[in-house]
Parts: C-alpha cells; sequence; structure tokens
C-alpha cells in the first residue's frame, strides 16, 4: 500500500508559502518587503525562547489558559436518546470560549501584537468580522500601550455594536468600512489600503488563518495551543485520541488550531463546518470550499466565491465571523486531498443548535461555533456510542444574542 | 521593436516625455469608455493603461475603486475590454496599450487564453498589481511568449536589495510608484518625484515612469522632466465622475471634459525639452 509520509500533512507551507497550490505571497509591490519583513521576524521568534515564554505566559496568566475540555454529559444523552440503539457518540467541547475576550483569537493576536513589538513597530491596525478578532486586538494593544485601528464592515458595525462599544472602551479607534458590501472582505481591504500607505511604522495584525505567506502558517502555529491541549487533556480524560473534530470555518483560524496537531493521525476524522447562511443552493451563504473555487484574493490563492468572471461574490452568514467569501489556504489544500470534510450548517440549524447548547449545557454559544455544533448535533448519532467527537467551542455568545433575539422575534 | 519601446524610443529622440493616462475599461459605460479611449492619442496621450475593472481593489483609492464598480455594473469584463482594444487597433497601431489590473479577473479567464488573446487584440504589455515578482511564474512564461511586456511597480518601499529582482522581472517601462499609499489620496511632492531616476537608473535601462500621487498638468510636467513619463489616473477618473448625472450617468460633455484635461496635461508634459 502507497502511504502518505508521516507528517506529509503537517509539512506546509513550502518555502514560497504554498500549501500544494494554495496560500502564496499575491500582494502589491509596497506590502512586498515588509511581508518579507514579517516572514523573517517570525522565523526568528519560533526559534526564541524567551519569545515563545513570554508568550506562553500571557496565555497562561492573562488569557487562562488552558481552556477546558468539557464532556458535554447533558448534550450526549439527549442525542443518544434519539439515537439508533448503541448509537451516539460521546460530544466533548473545548472551551476557547473561556478565554479572556471570550474567543480563540486572542491566542494569535498576542503573539502577532508581542511580534510586532520585536519589529519596532508602533502602531496596529486589524480587520474584523464579529469584532472579535477587533475585541482581541484593542484588548492587547491596550496591554502593552500600543495604538490600534480597527476596520470594521459598516454593516458589522451596525450588528455587532456591543463589540464596536467593547473596541471603544478598550481605547481603540474603530473605522466602518462602507466600500462594497460594507462587511469582512471589504474592511480587510481597507486594512490592506491602510497598511500600503503606512507601512513604515504598522503592523496588521491579521485574524484569522488567510493572507499573504506568513500568515496562513503563523496564525495557524499560534492557534495550534487549542490542538495541543486537547490531544493532553483527552489522553488524560480517556487515554486515547478523540475519533472525530468538528470546528466552524469562516476565515478558519479555530479549525486549523484545532486540527493541526492530529493532521497526521489517521484515526482522527475532521470536520470543517462553513456556513451555508440560507442554503448552499440559494446565492446567500458563505460555503466557499463547498460551491467555490480557486481564485487569488488578499493576498492568497485559496477557494473563493466568485462568478465566471473572477469577480469576488457577497458572502451571507448570521454569522459575522463567518461572512467572508474566501477561506485559509491550507483548508484548501487539505479539502482537495480530502484529509478534512468540508460539510456545512444554515442559519437556522446554527440558530436551533444555540438555542439548545443554552439550555442543555448551561453555555451560551457564539453564532460562530453553533454552526460546528448544528453538524455535531447532525454527525454524532450516526456514530457508535463508544466513539468521541471533539467540538472547539470557540467563542461565547454574549456578542450574539441581540442578533438572536431578532431572528426569534424578541424584542430587547 | 514592441509598440512601446518604439514609443519610447521616439519620445527620446524628439526629447519629450511622455504621458500615460489610466481609466478604467467600461467606465461609466462602453460607450463613452470607448470615445474616450478613441480621442486619447488626438489628446495627447502616449501609452494608454486601461484599468480592468475587479471587485477588490487592494491598491487603489475610493475614485478608481468606484470607478471600477461603475464599469462593473455598466457590464464590463475581461473580454469586454479586450473587444475594446481589438476595435481601437482598427484605428490606431501605433499608441501603445498596457492593461492594468488584478490577477483573479486573469486567472478567471485563463492564463494562457488570456495572454493569446490580449496579444491578438493589440494589447502591448500588462500591469498585475498583486503578482510580484515572487509569483512571477504564474504569468511570465505566458506573457512573453505572446510578446506582452511585463510592467512592474517599484515602491519606495522597494530596497535596494530587492531592486535588482523586481527590475530585472520588468520589460516595457518601470512604474515608479511616487508615494507610499494606494492611488489618488496624496500627492506626490517634488522630493517624491525627484527620488525615482537616482534611485532606479543605476539598475536599469528602461523608461522611468511616475505614478500614484500626480495630479495637475505641474506635476506632470515635472515628473516628465525628472524621469521619462509621467502616469495620471485618479485625476481623470474624477474628472469623468464629477461630469456624471445624479444616476451616474455619463452625460453629453463627459468624453470632452475628459479629454480637455489629458490635453491640458498633455501640453505640459510635452512644454518639456530633454536632452535627446
Amino acid at each position: 500500500m502507497n502511504k502518505p509520509l508521516p507528517n506529509s500533512f503537517r509539512q506546509g507551507p513550502d518555502a514560497r508559502g504554498r500549501f500544494g497550490q494554495f496560500g502564496g505571497r499575491f500582494v502589491a509591490e509596497t506590502l512586498m518587503p515588509l511581508i518579507l519583513e514579517v516572514e523573517q521576524a517570525y522565523e526568528a521568534a519560533k526559534k526564541d525562547t524567551a519569545f515563545q515564554a513570554e508568550w506562553r505566559r500571557l496565555l497562561t496568566h492573562y488569557v487562562g489558559r488552558p481552556s477546558p475540555l468539557w464532556y458535554a454529559d447533558r448534550l450526549t444523552k439527549h442525542l443518544r436518546a434519539k439515537a439508533a440503539p448503541g448509537m451516539g457518540a460521546k460530544v466533548y467541547f473545548k472551551r476557547d470560549e473561556l478565554n479572556h475576550t471570550g474567543a480563540h483569537k486572542i491566542n494569535a493576536v498576542l503573539g502577532q501584537i508581542l511580534l510586532a513589538k520585536k519589529m519596532g513597530k508602533t502602531r496596529i491596525i486589524a480587520e474584523t468580522g464579529a469584532g472579535q478578532h477587533g475585541v482581541a486586538t484593542a484588548t492587547a494593544c491596550a496591554l502593552f500601550d500600543l495604538p490600534c485601528t480597527v476596520f470594521m464592515g459598516a454593516t458589522d458595525v451596525e450588528r455587532q455594536q456591543p463589540n464596536v462599544f467593547r473596541m471603544k472602551l478598550l481605547g481603540a479607534e474603530v473605522v466602518p468600512v462602507t466600500s462594497g458590501a460594507a462587511t469582512l472582505k471589504d474592511a480587510m481591504n481597507e486594512a490592506l489600503r491602510h497598511w500600503v500607505a503606512h507601512v513604515h511604522d504598522t503592523y496588521y495584525c491579521i485574524g484569522t488563518v488567510a493572507g499573504p505567506h506568513p500568515y496562513p502558517a503563523m496564525v495557524r502555529d499560534f492557534q495550534s495551543v487549542i490542538g495541543e491541549e486537547t490531544r493532553e487533556q483527552m489522553m488524560a480524560a480517556e487515554g486515547r485520541l478523540p475519533d472525530a473534530l468538528v470546528a466552524a470555518i469562516g476565515g478558519g483560524s479555530n479549525a486549523m488550531g484545532l486540527f493541526y496537531p492530529f493532521l497526521d493521525d489517521e484515526s482522527v476524522a475532521m470536520y470543517g463546518v462553513e456556513a451555508a447562511g440560507k442554503g448552499v443552493e440559494t446565492h446567500e451563504h458563505a460555503a466557499s470550499l463547498t460551491k467555490g473555487r480557486p481564485g487569488v484574493l488578499h493576498g492568497n490563492r485559496t477557494y473563493l466565491l466568485q462568478d465566471e468572471f473572477g469577480q469576488i461574490l457577497e458572502a451571507h452568514s448570521i454569522s459575522a465571523g463567518l461572512d467572508y467569501p474566501g477561506v485559509g489556504p491550507e483548508h484548501s489544500w487539505l479539502h482537495e486531498l480530502g484529509r478534512v470534510n468540508y460539510v456545512h450548517a444554515t442559519d437556522d440549524e446554527a440558530l436551533a443548535a444555540f438555542q439548545l447548547c443554552s439550555k442543555l449545557e448551561g453555555i451560551i454559544p457564539a453564532l460562530e461555533p453553533a454552526h460546528a455544533l448544528a453538524y455535531v448535533l447532525h454527525q454524532a448519532p450516526a456514530m457508535p456510542a463508544d466513539k468521541i467527537i471533539v467540538m472547539n467551542m470557540c467563542g461565547r455568545g454574549d456578542k450574539d444574542i441581540f442578533t438572536v433575539a431578532r431572528h426569534l422575534g424578541v424584542k430587547l | 521593436m514592441s509598440r512601446i519601446s518604439t514609443r519610447f524610443a521616439a519620445l527620446k529622440e524628439q526629447g519629450r516625455g511622455a504621458l500615460v493616462t489610466f481609466l478604467e475599461g467600461y467606465d461609466p459605460d462602453p460607450a463613452t469608455s470607448m470615445a474616450i479611449l478613441r480621442g486619447l492619442p488626438g489628446a495627447g496621450a502616449d501609452v494608454i493603461e486601461i484599468g480592468v475593472p475587479f471587485t477588490d481593489p487592494m491598491a487603489d483609492g475610493p475614485s478608481i475603486q468606484k470607478g471600477g464598480l461603475r464599469a462593473l455594473k455598466s457590464g464590463a469584463t475581461l473580454a469586454g475590454v479586450l473587444a475594446m482594444v481589438r476595435d481601437f487597433r482598427k484605428e490606431d497601431a501605433a499608441t501603445p496599450i498596457v492593461l492594468m489590473g488584478y490577477y483573479n479577473p486573469v486567472l478567471s479567464y485563463g492564463v494562457d487564453r488570456f495572454c493569446t488573446d490580449a496579444a491578438a487584440s493589440g494589447v502591448d504589455g500588462l500591469i498585475i498589481v498583486d503578482v510580484p515578482p515572487e509569483e512571477a511564474d504564474e504569468v511570465e512564461p505566458q506573457a512573453k511568449a505572446n510578446g506582452l511586456d511585463l510592467i512592474r511597480l517599484v515602491a519606495p518601499t522597494t530596497d535596494e536589495a530587492r531592486l535588482p529582482r523586481v527590475l530585472a522581472a520588468t520589460s516595457g517601462f518601470v512604474y515608479y510608484v511616487s508615494i507610499t499609499g494606494i492611488t489618488g489620496t496624496r500627492s506626490a511632492s517634488t522630493a517624491d518625484l525627484a527620488a525615482a531616476v537616482p534611485r532606479l537608473r543605476p539598475h536599469t535601462d528602461l523608461p522611468i515612469c511616475i505614478g500614484f500621487g500626480i495630479r495637475t498638468p505641474e506635476q506632470a510636467a515635472e515628473a516628465a522632466r525628472l524621469a521619462d513619463g509621467a502616469v495620471v489616473g485618479t485625476a481623470l477618473v474624477d474628472t469623468l465622475a464629477a461630469s456624471l448625472d445624479e444616476q451616474g450617468r455619463a452625460k453629453p460633455d463627459t468624453v470632452r471634459k475628459v479629454l480637455d484635461q489629458v490635453r491640458a496635461l498633455a501640453e505640459a508634459v510635452h512644454g518639456v525639452r530633454k536632452a535627446a
């Protein structure tokens, strides 16, 4: 049998920043020298024990890591009650929603802010969709006394008011972006444009595993703390690896962080859950891997929602954090290799999962992991009872209660 | 010799600098855009850049972003822009045409097919903003095989170590970005303009044109005096935009207003006498 070489799924990216044909450095010349500088600085930081120790210290004492691995007993029983006899996998949550700032974003932000300081940059910019990455970046900038500007689509500013106010409290400037559909894609365009004009003193703190090399690899490396902890905690709890991992995919940073340390464990199945919005058969979804095709946007080649002429389409999701027409290049690669299964959940399925989780586990999930949970609700009953699923609870739902209330017809 | 080389050689012989103009293809509609294109050589444009509209133009300021969206709304496609060039070539065999845009529409069209069709349509050069020399193998073999020049941007951030690599990957002319920023957001100072030639000339014999931040005839003349040419884009797109009605439609004097501005720019650029 021809088997893949050991570690074959964990060797990317290559020297050009590519995962197979995906990734790369598709940026204007003005940014190119800075991208190379970030790459150099990151390569040095990887080997710098003082840098790593400082990042770990922040994760422990500021973020509150390791985050718990929680056996969702009531949810498991609920799903088994409806499953065939002997069916219904055990469901665990990796509780990254308990991190300081309420989501996994802070893991990579702290790493990047330390890097920016090492590079001598004195200003930080970021893009944000749901506001979680913006809040995390504003938080780290407050901690390190760095001026912070967050670009946010005007549409998202409207639907994520609590996070906008949070960022302002933390001392960040929030710039509403009105170009395009005024969502995450446009915020990223505007952040890149701003960066082009301020390269000398500014670091762009990207929130996901997308963008030009080295961002996809760097953000993945920082987020891999999620999967590394999960592996250790699962060995302690069950004495073995899980059978399936499930995570929501917008750009894909929480999923990449959970999946990466397990990529070479053949027994571990992986499911990345894209946002199907009003349905992948409609035009209103954000399922780039399910319905898109490869193209180049925001510095990397990856699966994109685009028309036949290569113009980028607007994505749609009830979750502002998944509302992006692209996906990290490593996911595109894992998709084509078949190592990760990319599936999807609709707005309605996510809303149902959101409510179920709140009632059964006393955990109000963010709408992003509610998509992952929607898939767990479907997948766990189809697996035998001795199997184990870990789902990344990558964010908490406080920010989403207004959106959810509106969809449920409740006036707050 | 390519049209681009021929044109710059002729200008050099006449002791003149080049006026390079930029407008988005199909902005605000195909007919108006075509009428402007036809009028550009007569108004004094020496080299014509046509923008290929894209939904997410990362290096462009608000004016060109809006121009691109107007163009997309009026049905712009890469194939449509190539058709404009073919129509233009029926009347003008000499003025070089450079397509400027982003990679994804080219990728979607197919790089091989695009380079073949562009050359056959009478395109002379390409500026693909988000394909830096590091990714050049994506398009360079196909462009070369079809005799298309790949014009590269050199930015103030392009350091000495990198400059030879960027210039080695360039043909036709070098496009010097005079400001650290996106198009049309800041005006280049005389010092910005003056930096170009001393930095680049030791590394290249190609003509050097300066753009991003040149708005007025005075600035264009200064750029032409210091280098081999001036690129004006946003100022023309702004004039076009200001001439439209409330619904964004062309008015009877839209074409004339844009071409009048080109005439003023050309007069200033061509008024500069340079050593032949």
